[in-house]
């Protein structure tokens, strides 16, 4: 088949020994910078592209390298997760659920073997899905025109507020807030200077980069000086004890299913765009414990609630790069900024990159496996090491952060002005921290704002001012639907969530008082 | 509170952005919605949301005390100042500099903290700048 001769191509470009050698540390890089916790994998690819960017890495390498620390920093993610309860990330929340319990049980060593197993069980299978899906997704794209791309947007844009915030007027001003960001500069259609109150400095815009690493990395080393000496935080980690590091073969059986089961569900949720990650690890333990949940294991330390998580959200780390490689709309935060790195390397994902850098996409795909394969067998044995780099303490972990923060930065245009602009939006950042909005949707706003306006204003030279143009193909009417449906769902939802978690509450109340 | 005061916050740059717009100079290339239609309806979702929060505030977070919020502001004027310093003394000095002050912040001695801000400002000049040929600020003595 077509794509099984492109992945062949795809392999031969990655196989040289240099590009072996960059995903290797790759993975190594970024599962040091996921297992730290504080960082993640959003903030460890954020504030690496600029400093590769800088080194002048060709694209193919680059990629490579990147995406190998992405995938790593997501299996490490998991082992703040297990050992210290604090997840490295919004999918690794659910891993704390049972993970942690394992780890308190003294089976931390069998719960990090497993979620490393699911984690490549699910990365694996989706890597698949991704040879086989995206050139499809392709061939549908065509049929997107400017008027469906703005209503995929706007789907992106209603999804993604959806989970990563329990209030969904939050998620919408931070989605305006970046939006309006990016609405700084000259206008590209008419060649207009928009708020830019005359200064030069701003014609540009506002660096996508630049808002990354000052919203991601430097508001944490702030939140991490507020809370330090109240306990909050975590300052040099109470290490837990290991136990044996590969797991019993039965365990192993016994938690099939739910790797299966964790697969699938997290692919589906990773390709619609928007959802992601979090949305696969979620769905994938909400289902597993309706399954599976039998003597109320869950939550106590099953393996299986290790497992499906895990397999999920790798899943869906896989599926959400169908959308962004195949239309060029990420599914999760992480793919935003995987799609920063594109941009940043010239590389403009959608239909086109298919066939213009067919070497760059399937070796991508192929440096996936490699990753996979490569962090399977790293993290069993180098589980010991990692736990001793948790050790380090935040007081001169932070400081390093911040200060490689600004080497990137500085790296690419050597302009102060960015450093500032990096500041402010680390102050920022700090503050729609403390006031709980979500910082996804500002990078989303961000990094699509100006394609979302371009299309709206295509669609509308087209139809010459006709606004109906936008609802007139069934594919942007059942996209819209999607987005409608998937913005108000979670309110719903939401209600009915806290109902029965009052309830629960009351229940327990009274059964502890009699 | 805190919400309604970012409410508050979101309207007035709302009507920010509508005043911005209004001032863009219309140009003779024009696609019938023209360059201030999108930032204005941006703004009107600002406006809405800030209206949502303002009517159904969540439980206001812990802000930080006084002294905390010192702390706060000095990390982030260091952050400005090494910015500011940077083509002024160069990476190494200014690196350690603001690399000992942070580390003292979030609670090391000063020894300890001047030992670490050097010993970062050193690591990360030798593999950025000597293995990786990344360019970082010069100062008046070449580093």
């Amino acid at each position: 088949m077509d794509a099984l001769y492109s992945l062949a191509d795809g392999f031969a470009v990655a196989l040289t020994w240099q590009n072996l050698g960059l995903a290797l540390l790759g993975c190594f890089l970024g599962t040091m910078i996921g297992a730290l916790p504080g960082l993640g994998p959003s903030n460890g690819v954020a504030i690496l592209i600029p400093l590769v960017f800088s080194i002048g890495l060709p694209a193919t390498p680059a990629l490579i390298l990147l995406t190998s620390v992405y995938y790593g920093a997501m299996y490490g993610g998991r082992i703040s997760s297990i050992l210290l309860n604090i997840p490295g990330d919004e999918p690794a929340m659910m891993t704390t659920l049972d993970g942690f319990p394992m780890a308190q049980k003294g089976q931390a060593g069998e719960a990090l073997a497993i979620s490393g197993i699911a984690s490549f069980v699910g990365a694996f299978v989706a890597t698949w899905g991704l040879v086989f899906l995206a050139p499809q997704l392709v061939k549908v794209a065509l049929l997107f025109g400017p008027a469906e791309y703005f209503a995929l947007f706007a789907l992106a844009f209603a999804t993604l507020g959806g989970l990563s915030s329990k209030n969904q007027a939050k998620a919408a001003v931070a989605a305006a807030i970046g939006i309006a960001i990016a609405m700084i500069g000259v206008d590209g259609q008419t060649g207009v200077p928009r708020f830019t109150f005359n200064t030069v400095h701003f014609y540009d815009g506002v660096d996508f980069l630049v808002a990354i690493v000052g919203l991601f990395a430097v508001s944490e080393v702030l939140v991490f000086i507020e809370h330090r000496g109240t306990g909050q935080g975590s300052d040099g980690a109470t290490v837990v004890k290991l136990g044996r590091i590969t797991p019993p073969v039965a365990m192993l059986k016994h938690t099939t299913g739910a790797m299966g089961r964790g697969t699938v569900l997290g692919f589906i949720a990773g390709v619609l765009p928007g959802a992601g990650a979090s949305l696969g690890s979620f769905i994938a333990y909400a289902v597993e414990k309706k399954v599976s949940n039998k003597n109320d294991t869950f939550g106590r330390g099953d393996p299986r609630g290790v497992a499906a998580p895990e397999a999920g959200n790798n899943a869906a780390a896989g599926g959400a790069l169908v959308p962004m490689l195949a239309l060029g709309v990420p599914g999760s935060g992480t793919t935003a900024v995987l799609l920063a790195m594109l941009l940043a390397l010239d590389i403009t994902p959608g239909p086109l990159l298919f066939t213009k850098n067919p070497d760059v996409v399937w070796g991508l795909i192929a440096a996936l496996f490699i990753g996979n394969v490569m962090l399977l067998a790293m993290n069993i044995p180098m589980v010991g090491l990692f736990m001793r780099l948790l050790a380090i303490p935040s007081k001169y972990l932070m400081p390093s952060v911040a200060m490689i923060s600004f080497v990137g930065i500085y790296g690419i245009s050597g302009s102060i002005f960015d450093l500032m602009v990096m500041i402010g939006f680390g102050v920022l950042g700090w503050v729609l921290r403390k006031l709980d909005v979500p910082l996804v949707p500002v990078i989303l706003g961000l990094l699509l704002g100006a394609q979302m306006e371009k299309n709206l204003r295509r669609a509308m030279t087209i139809s010459d001012g006709e606004l109906s143009a936008l609802v007139s193909s069934p594919l942007a009417i059942g996209l819209w639907s999607m987005a409608i449906i998937g913005f108000i769902l979670p309110m719903i939802l939401g209600r009915f969530v806290r109902a029965s978690a009052l309830k629960k509450e009351q229940t327990q109340h009274s059964e502890g008082a009699s | 509170m805190s919400d309604r005061i970012f409410g508050s916050v979101c309207l007035g740059l709302a009507a920010f952005m509508v005043w911005g717009a209004s001032i863009i100079e219309e140009s003779f290339i024009q696609d019938p919605l023209g360059p201030k239609a999108f930032p204005v309806l941006i703004a009107l979702v600002l406006a809405l949301c800030g209206i949502a929060m303002w009517l159904k505030p969540d439980q206001a977070p812990q802000w930080p005390g006084t002294r905390k919020l010192l702390e706060l502001l000095w990390a982030v004027a260091v952050l400005v100042i090494y910015a500011q310093a940077l083509p002024v003394v160069g990476f190494v000095f200014a690196t350690a500099i603001a690399a000992s002050f942070l580390s003292w912040q979030l609670g090391a001695t000063i020894q300890q903290a001047s030992v670490a801000g050097v010993l970062i400002s050193f690591s990360i000049y030798a593999i950025f700048h000597l293995v990786l040929g990344l360019s970082l600020a010069r100062g008046p003595l070449g580093f």
